[in-house]
């Protein structure tokens, strides 16, 4: 294992650049808006550099750094990458620089503080996915609020007091049994390792040995923490709040990766250190999930407010992704992880056009538009292409990752009921419902406001933004061997560890 | 031309109007003209598929061929095995033909369209959403796997929503077209359902392979319960697709698009897809399933029959028209008369196609005018409309020299031959009754639109002959609607070329046990003319069935058309006065069921209310929940607070206070005097001592 630092690069560029910008003079915001977007531009490099020195075939971490930090308890500076973490990372790089470009013009004030805390907030995000030891996760999971805070308190919406202090302790309040449960498993792991430690590679060793009860609270005490990021049903409500007083490069940060970041750790923490408790609880998160699918849909079908609908469907489209993870056959398990690169793109495109028009009319009320079609048409059909990603059309990328999540609960051993998947199935009506009235109330009808025809199209700059975004949605739908393939052998090592820890349980 | 090239052509009819979309999409905006470009792409289309047809029914008639590529390749599986999905594209006869009717029917809708849209906004933007359509109706009809077709099954579905949805100021076609696609998704997800179950059982979304594994006694949690439901969840994407009862109410509404997006999608080629979907996958339909299809089909048949007998828009009688014939494919599919259920498609596909142009060609002439209580004498001013209207009109109510009657007369037969066979007539009588109020609401329409007096004499005033772009497709549709493309013999199809060369019965595969009892035996089943008949029972049945049902329906479809005369042209009949008989049921008819109310009623206003109630819950209760834990928490923090203000520091300060206290009390003793010191300090000193000997001691 030789240090390349080829994934530290990650962490190194953006973190080096947002230390550099507070050097910026007060009064250089274009400098600053120039600097930020081409750090942000840099990391993506990194990431496809990364991309490319990858090896698919193999389920291994790969392109390790390792160092020493804390002598006395054997913790290490330790990251690295599989397929799974790879993709996550790309969809984070790439998101970066096109959220911080769509702030160009909306954020007028204290832009380098903006500029700053984004960038900390994508080495937090980058750090969660690339760690290999609790201890350095732990630190990017906490470090990673702080930001996110920031960002919505100051130049959040009217209640992002309100909004952003919910966000922080919710998420806090979770994270402090993970915690409790990392030091008591790094403590009951240095008997049998003979030495304290939190790297997560030896622990992965220990934790199907730790006794069922005890494995029990330990899945349940990480669950909570990202069930609460997710968000799982009932723990979703701070991020309404969140999104709809988050500023759009927020909004689309937060449902882009923050939300990942829940499921992420599923299936790198909870599955393999605690595969029996895994199995245990897989039919309880899973009718979490699907009571999340529909209660979601049927919760955002009701709304009025654009930003709140879509937020409601991202639970109702995480519910997918848990369930996904705890059918708990490669398929699902594939079909999860392209879901929440799919989630990302399509809500964080849905955010951005919700955005670019709150911009000019500064409403996000449903009822405010109608008939929008005629005064902006390549808006309209921007919003029809998110829309329908959003539905899961065949041919863009949510149908890609909703039939294999179907498909794979169709058949999981480990719930071994359709129940699930035929309830799950119905939130694919639900979301043609909602988003399909939404696009009609907004942009379909007569005119209904005389102030909307002064409406502006999409500027250049905006389609820029939309445009890579929308490749991206077609090309997953069309072909997503791409992705799918970077994906494969991590996600079927994920599943084939909590498998073969389960023969005791499935009889 | 070779296999080779005949997967070229097809390719290229599938790929080539997803090219016109895209071109004529992204620069419809900058040039005018940019419709003529799909226009040129749809019709090398039909030249291309024209081509592959004489090819394969002529040179290749019994060949299959397939071609196909890797899509999504997740390697070996544990538990699974290999899961590879693959593209590809199967070519047989029902393929071909199929691909011809799609592809002429789209490119007369394309020419016809040109003169019917003039002057429209977004005249190019209309002919891309042509072009997108037709690709995926390509799709569907190309594709050799079950995903693939659901994949642009759905394609199809988004195009059918774009054209409903094409004037989207008004509300209603905008609500049209939104309902068509959350009908249909609802549909969809029972086909999605089925999908599953065949992916699961057979590891495969290959037509051929799965019928392989099924004939090989491979069967859903080997059960043929289980294969009786598959089929019938894969074919509640028919019912959607095809507007079967109950799911056919987006079908009348979506009459809001343009009246040629009417005939290409949503009488001759969209709608259809789901007969085609039984149609492929007719072989693996048990005998139980087959009956509750003939049921579905039945009632879908039935039912909108009797609302069309009283609509007065001139779209909504033939909406209603188009539910009932699909009804009866899928009633001759279920019956087991596959080669009549397809014919049926093919020749419903020309002559409805037909009767939609021509009423658009009304439409357009009476400046959007679409009821027929207002038009009356039109033959005069627009001959050419209404010869050809005619035509489709006695093809449709199935008068002999018509496509239509053979077609239709050959399901009557199915369905007296199932009569004969099984004792269970309700289909034979169903499928009469329907024939009879065909011919009676079609000619009901022709005369309240072209004959009698004008009673609206401004709007008739106006009135004119379309322009040739309009009236050359309805001239070539109206003479496919003639017997000779079909067969030599007017009377019979059974011996022409199409049945007995092109399209044959295919074997099942479903195991004996649950196979419709005269398709059991294997000893029966004989091969005549290389046709594979399910079994001499049937045969003969169907023998016997022919000359009655001829007859039968003959008479019946003069009666309709005879009552209608009777009505409406010479007024020997007063309708009015039936009407006023007979309101509640005419008031049921004319309000359609109350199907639509009902689901409003029901569906609808649960759903609508559980999601007020659920994100009333969710605002008060769920996030009360965390809400009332922040106020909880904060409240006992004021209590901590104030205990710690009031206790905790309190007795801190009670200390202080008391230390001060003691301090003025001590500070008595401080009198500044030596003397007093001394004296203080001995008795102290006495004490001590004093104090130290006793313990001491």
């Amino acid at each position: 294992m030789d240090n390349t630092l080829l994934t530290s690069y990650l962490l190194i560029v953006p973190l080096f650049g947002a230390l550099f910008l507070i050097f910026f003079p007060k009064k250089s915001d274009t400098a600053v808006k120039y600097f930020g977007l081409l750090i942000s531009l840099v990391t993506f490099l990194v990431s496809l550099n990364l991309y490319l020195e990858f090896d698919q075939t193999s389920s291994e971490f790969q392109l390790v750094d390792k160092f020493m930090w804390i002598e006395n308890l054997n913790i290490s500076y330790f990251v690295g990458v599989d397929g799974i973490s790879m993709l996550l990372v790309l969809l984070t790089t790439f998101l970066t620089p096109l959220t911080l470009f769509s702030t160009w013009g909306s954020i007028k004030h204290k832009v380098k503080e903006f500029t700053f805390f984004m960038l900390i907030l994508e080495v937090g995000m980058l750090g969660v996915f690339v760690s290999l030891d609790l201890f350095l996760f732990y630190i990017f999971w906490e470090a990673m609020l702080i930001p996110m805070y920031f960002i919505i308190g100051i130049w959040g919406g009217k209640r992002r007091i309100y909004a952003s202090v919910k966000f922080f302790i919710y998420t806090m309040a979770g994270s402090l049994l993970m915690l409790v449960a990392i030091i008591w498993l790094a403590v009951y792991a240095s008997e049998p390792l003979g030495v304290f430690t939190t790297n997560l590679l030896e622990l992965y060793k220990v934790g199907p040995t730790v006794p069922q009860t005890i494995q029990n609270y330990m899945f349940l005490a990480f669950a909570l923490s990202f069930a609460i990021k997710v968000p799982l049903f009932p723990l979703h409500t701070w991020l309404p709040d969140a999104h709809v007083e988050a500023p759009t490069a927020g909004s689309v940060i937060l449902a882009g990766v923050l939300l990942k970041m829940g499921t992420y750790g599923l299936l790198r923490f909870c599955l393999p250190l605690f595969p029996q408790a895994s199995i245990n609880f897989a039919p309880l998160f899973s009718i979490l999930a699907v009571v999340g699918i529909i209660y979601g849909a049927l919760v955002a079908m009701v709304q009025t407010d654009m930003k709140k609908l879509v937020a409601y469907s991202s639970v109702s489209h995480l519910g997918f992704v848990v369930l996904g993870i705890f059918a708990l056959t490669t398929e699902s398990m594939q079909g999860a992880v392209i879901q929440m690169v799919n989630h990302g793109l399509s809500t964080g495109a849905l955010f951005l056009l919700v955005g670019f028009i709150y911009e000019r009319t500064h409403t996000r009320e449903i009822a405010d538009y109608g008939g929008i079609a005629k005064i902006v048409p390549v808006y309209s059909a921007a919003l029809l292409i998110a829309s329908l990603s959003s539905i899961g059309l065949p041919g863009l990328n949510g149908f890609v990752g909703e039939f294999l999540i179907l498909l794979g609960s169709f058949k999981s051993q480990v719930l071994n009921s359709w129940v699930y998947t035929i309830f799950a199935a119905s939130g694919v009506i639900f979301a043609a419902v909602y988003m399909l009235w939404m696009y009609q109330r907004v942009v379909f009808g007569e005119v209904k406001h005389d102030r909307l025809h002064s409406l502006k199209d999409m500027t250049a700059s905006e389609i820029a933004i939309i445009i890579p975004i929308f490749i991206f949605i077609v090309w997953i739908g069309v072909y997503p061997s791409t992705f799918l393939g970077l994906t494969e052998s991590a996600s079927e090592a994920i599943v084939k560890q909590v498998l073969s820890f389960s023969t005791n349980v499935i009889k | 031309m070779s296999e080779y090239q005949i997967i070229v052509f097809s390719l290229f009819t599938l790929f080539a109007p997803l090219v016109g979309f895209l071109v004529t999409i992204f620069w419809g905006k900058k040039f005018k003209s940019m419709y003529l470009f799909e226009v040129a792409v749809i019709t090398l289309v039909l030249l291309a598929s024209i081509a592959v047809m004489v090819v394969k029914l002529g040179y290749l008639t019994d060949t299959k061929i397939v071609s196909e590529f890797a899509w999504i390749s997740l390697g070996n599986l544990p538990v699974l095995g290999e899961f590879n999905l693959t593209l590809g594209i199967m070519i047989d006869n029902i393929t071909v033909i199929m691909m011809f009717v799609v592809s002429l029917i789209s490119t007369l809708v394309h020419y016809y369209s040109i003169a019917y849209m003039k002057g429209d906004k977004r005249y190019n933007r209309y002919f891309a959403y042509l072009g997108i359509f037709t690709f995926s109706m390509m799709g569907i009809v190309l594709t050799h796997n079950i995903l693939m077709m659901y994949i642009f099954w759905e394609l199809v579905g988004l195009s059918s929503y774009l054209l409903i949805g094409f004037w989207y100021e008004k509300k209603s076609a905008s609500d049209a077209g939104k309902k068509a696609f959350i009908v249909n998704r609802i549909g969809d997800v029972g086909m999605f359902a089925g999908i599953m179950m065949l992916f699961i059982t057979y590891h495969t979304f290959t037509f051929d392979t799965i019928f392989e594994n099924i004939s090989n006694g491979i069967l859903p949690f080997n059960s043929d319960f289980w294969l009786t439901i598959t089929g019938l969840l894969l074919f509640c994407g028919a019912i959607g697709k095809s507007a079967q009862f109950p799911l056919h109410v987006w079908l009348p509404d979506a009459m809001e698009g343009p009246t040629p997006v009417s005939a290409l999608i949503h009488a001759a080629t969209m709608v259809a897809a789901g007969v085609y979907l039984v149609a492929r996958i007719f072989v693996m339909l048990t005998g139980d399933a087959l009956l509750i299809i003939a049921v579905v089909g039945a009632l879908s048949a039935l039912i909108p029959a009797t609302i069309a007998l009283t609509q007065n828009d001139i779209k909504k009688v033939l909406a209603y028209s188009t539910i009932s014939q699909l009804g009866y494919m899928i009633l001759a599919l279920g019956v087991g008369s596959f080669v009549y259920g397809f014919f049926h498609l093919i020749t419903h596909a020309f002559f409805k196609a037909g009767l939609f142009l021509g009423s658009g060609s009304v439409i357009h002439s009476m400046h959007h005018e679409q009821d027929i209580q207002k038009m009356g004498a039109l033959r005069k001013k627009m001959p050419i409309t209404y010869v050809t209207f005619v035509l489709f009109s006695i093809a449709i109510a199935g008068v002999p020299l018509t496509s239509g009657f053979l077609s239709k007369d050959g399901i009557l037969a199915g369905t007296y031959a199932f009569g004969l066979l099984t004792g269970q007539w309700i289909f034979a009588i169903v499928g009469f009754l329907v024939a009879m109020m065909t011919a009676f609401y079609m000619f009901r329409l022709v005369i309240l639109t072209f004959h009698g007096e004008p009673r609206d004499p401004h709007k008739f005033e106006h009135a004119h002959e379309s322009p040739l772009l309009m009236t050359i497709p309805l001239i070539i549709l109206a003479s496919l609607s003639v017997f000779v493309f079909y067969t030599a013999n007017p009377v019979d199809a059974e011996g022409g070329w199409f049945l007995s060369k092109w399209v044959k019965t295919p074997e099942t595969v479903v195991p004996q046990s649950a196979r419709y009892s005269f398709m059991v035996s294997d000893a029966e089943t004989i091969t005549h003319q290389e046709k594979v008949v399910h079994s001499i029972s049937y045969s003969e049945a169907l023998h016997h069935a022919h000359m009655p049902a001829i007859f039968l329906s003959l008479f019946l479809a003069g009666l309709g058309i005879l009552t209608a005369f009777l009505f409406y042209q010479w007024k020997k009949l007063n309708a009015d006065k039936l009407v006023a008989n007979i309101k509640p049921l005419y008031n049921f008819s004319y309000n359609k069921w109350y199907i639509d109310e009902l689901y409003e009623a029901t569906f609808l206003a649960f759903t609508m209310g559980l999601s007020n109630l659920l994100a009333w819950f969710d605002q008060k209760i769920v996030d009360g929940i965390v809400n009332g834990t922040a106020t909880v928490t904060r409240f006992f923090s004021r209590f901590i607070g104030g205990f710690d203000t009031i206790v905790v520091d309190g007795l801190v300060n009670l200390f202080a206070y008391m230390s001060g206290m003691l301090g003025l009390i001590l500070r008595k003793l401080q009198l500044g005097k030596v003397q007093a010191y001394i004296v203080l300090v001995i008795f102290s000193l006495v004490i001590l001592v004093f104090l130290f000997t006793n313990l001491q001691l």
